[in-house]
């Protein structure tokens, strides 16, 4: 059983000369990233551009090639870290274990780990699916639910461990556009409740500027890029600049919408 | 093959050493035992009585054609218990619960619920492994319990019903129990257990090294059985060794 972590509110995180290849590709090249306590960070990119692989090493399901990854000062590697500071991750699938119902899976944490009786996990289950508004689904079955509604539920599972770090892995893909700004909005209310430190990775351009407190910028395996938003959306590097202005030709140019003349009102 | 070889010892060891964590599991446990034991019961009975079935009808006219019929019951009833049941049987749940076991551990690996386990410092081993291979090395020699008496019964009734072999029932029976012991029937379950770790092991190795989607999942499924099937009757040859050698 796990011992209770330390009252820390919230931890840094630093990246070090990451680097990581898959069948001699190089996938990260030499990353370094320093994220300060309580704030959050979102790592911008391309598809393929290695964001999710670096999400990866920060909690310690991917080992580098070479580098290493601090969390407050400590390698993710040591030792009992997972004991001393408590981390979660959101999937960018939600990875709901899908032969459970909804709230064995927000409660798995606990119930896993002994720290309370069933009656209380069931009270804390019923608190956290409240805090990411969901009701009365916890006998539901994942696969019962809308892909929204299991990401949040997938936040939920996050917030039982009560988390001083906690990774989002592409939290608005294959969300319809108002469900991408409740899950949002369900990030920057995180902050306020629980102080953790969070990193979003995304290739969502208006998630990362509604919610960043700062941004990175990769692209093939590289950083571009890290500072404030507005920062970013100056910055004169024409791959960062095609990236953050990219549109759809046919959006893009008046003369190619439908109809050659709108009507006059 | 021998980095898998390694990896499987690896992982029994790991196995062994949340062996603590066994009641806490306990309902994972129940659930699996339900699934492989009172999930396979029919299907071991029908086995089991074909299996004594056919051994009677095709060892039967010969002993008696040679005028050994007296010999039946104690040659079929000792080949049920010591080989053909723990071995068929093994196979028959290596097909049946092996490939579910990797499929299902196989589909949390590709869709991320593994690492969702992990991130939330849930040992995999011990929350999914476990309670598999606890379930499998209780179900497997309970089955093998069952299914031997019911071999037994059916290789009895093809002795008695059948003209060409026309050995009665109390006559079967006569000479099984002066031949078999309880010994015997140990021996089977004995390796039914070591099968039903085989199994086990396997299985779950398979699951937690899928990659790449459905097809994935499938490949890795075939393999389990396979392995596990190739892995039974290499262990079959060396515990009969084994056990022949102690027996002395």
């Amino acid at each position: 059983m796990n011992p209770p972590a330390p009252p820390t509110p919230n931890v840094s995180v630093e990246v070090r000369n990451l680097h990581k290849s898959f069948y001699a590709q190089a996938v990260l090249k030499g990353i370094n990233l320093r994220i300060a306590p309580g704030e959050i960070f979102v790592i911008m990119g391309p598809s393929g551009s290695g964001k999710s692989v670096l999400l990866k090493h920060i909690i310690g399901l991917l080992q580098p090639d070479s580098g290493e990854i601090l969390i407050q000062g400590e390698s993710i590697n040591s030792p009992g870290i997972r004991d001393r500071f408590r981390m979660a991750m959101v999937f960018q699938s939600a990875a709901l274990l899908t032969s459970l119902t909804v709230g064995e899976n927000v409660g798995i944490y606990l119930s896993e780990h002994r720290l309370h009786p069933p009656e209380e996990i069931a009270r804390i289950v019923a608190a956290k699916l409240e805090v990411v508004g969901l009701k009365d689904v916890e006998d539901h079955m994942p696969n019962d639910l809308s892909g929204g509604m299991q990401k949040r539920v997938a936040i939920a599972r996050a917030l039982v461990i009560d988390p001083q770090l906690i990774l989002f892995d592409e939290p608005t893909s294959e969300l319809d556009p108002l469900m991408a700004v409740v899950v949002g909005e369900e990030i920057l209310k995180l902050k306020t409740l629980t102080r953790a430190t969070s990193i979003v990775v995304t290739h969502d351009r208006s998630l990362a500027f509604g919610i960043a407190d700062r941004v990175a910028m990769i692209a093939e395996g590289e950083i571009l890029f890290v500072g404030a938003p507005e920062e970013l959306k100056r910055d004169s590097n024409p791959r960062i600049h095609d990236f953050i202005y990219a549109e759809l030709p046919a959006l893009h140019s008046a003369s190619n919408r439908a109809g050659p003349n709108p009507p006059k009102l | 093959m021998l980095q898998n070889i390694g990896e499987i010892i690896l992982l029994f060891w790991r196995t062994l050493r949340v062996l603590p964590l066994a009641w806490h599991q306990r309902r994972k446990v129940f659930d699996q035992l339900f699934e492989i034991g009172n999930g396979s019961l029919l299907m071991v009975c029908i086995l089991s009585l074909f299996i004594g079935g056919v051994l009677a009808l095709q060892t039967g006219p010969e002993l008696v054609k040679r005028g050994l019929s007296f010999v039946l019951g104690g040659m079929v009833g000792e080949s049920i218990c010591k080989e053909l049941a723990p071995v068929l049987l093994a196979i028959l749940i290596a097909g049946r619960s092996g490939s579910a076991m990797s499929a299902e551990i196989g589909s949390m690996r590709v869709y991320e619920e593994i690492d969702a386990l992990r991130t939330m410092n849930i040992d995999p081993v011990a929350y999914l492994v476990l309670p598999r291979m606890i379930a499998i090395v209780l179900a497997l020699p309970t089955l093998v319990m069952f299914g031997i008496p019911v071999g037994w019964l059916g290789a009895a009734f093809v002795s008695a019903l059948n003209n060409r072999i026309a050995v009665g029932f109390n006559a079967f029976f006569q000479d099984l129990r002066q031949v078999v012991d309880a010994g015997d029937v140990l021996n089977g379950v004995f390796k039914s257990f070591v099968f039903a770790a085989a199994i086990g092991i396997i299985s779950c190795h398979q699951g937690l090294i899928t990659r790449g989607g459905p097809r994935g999942i499938g490949r890795s499924v075939t393999k389990a059985v396979v392995n596990s099937i190739v892995c039974i009757l290499i262990l079959d040859y060396f515990l009969t060794r084994f056990l022949l050698y102690i027996q002395k």
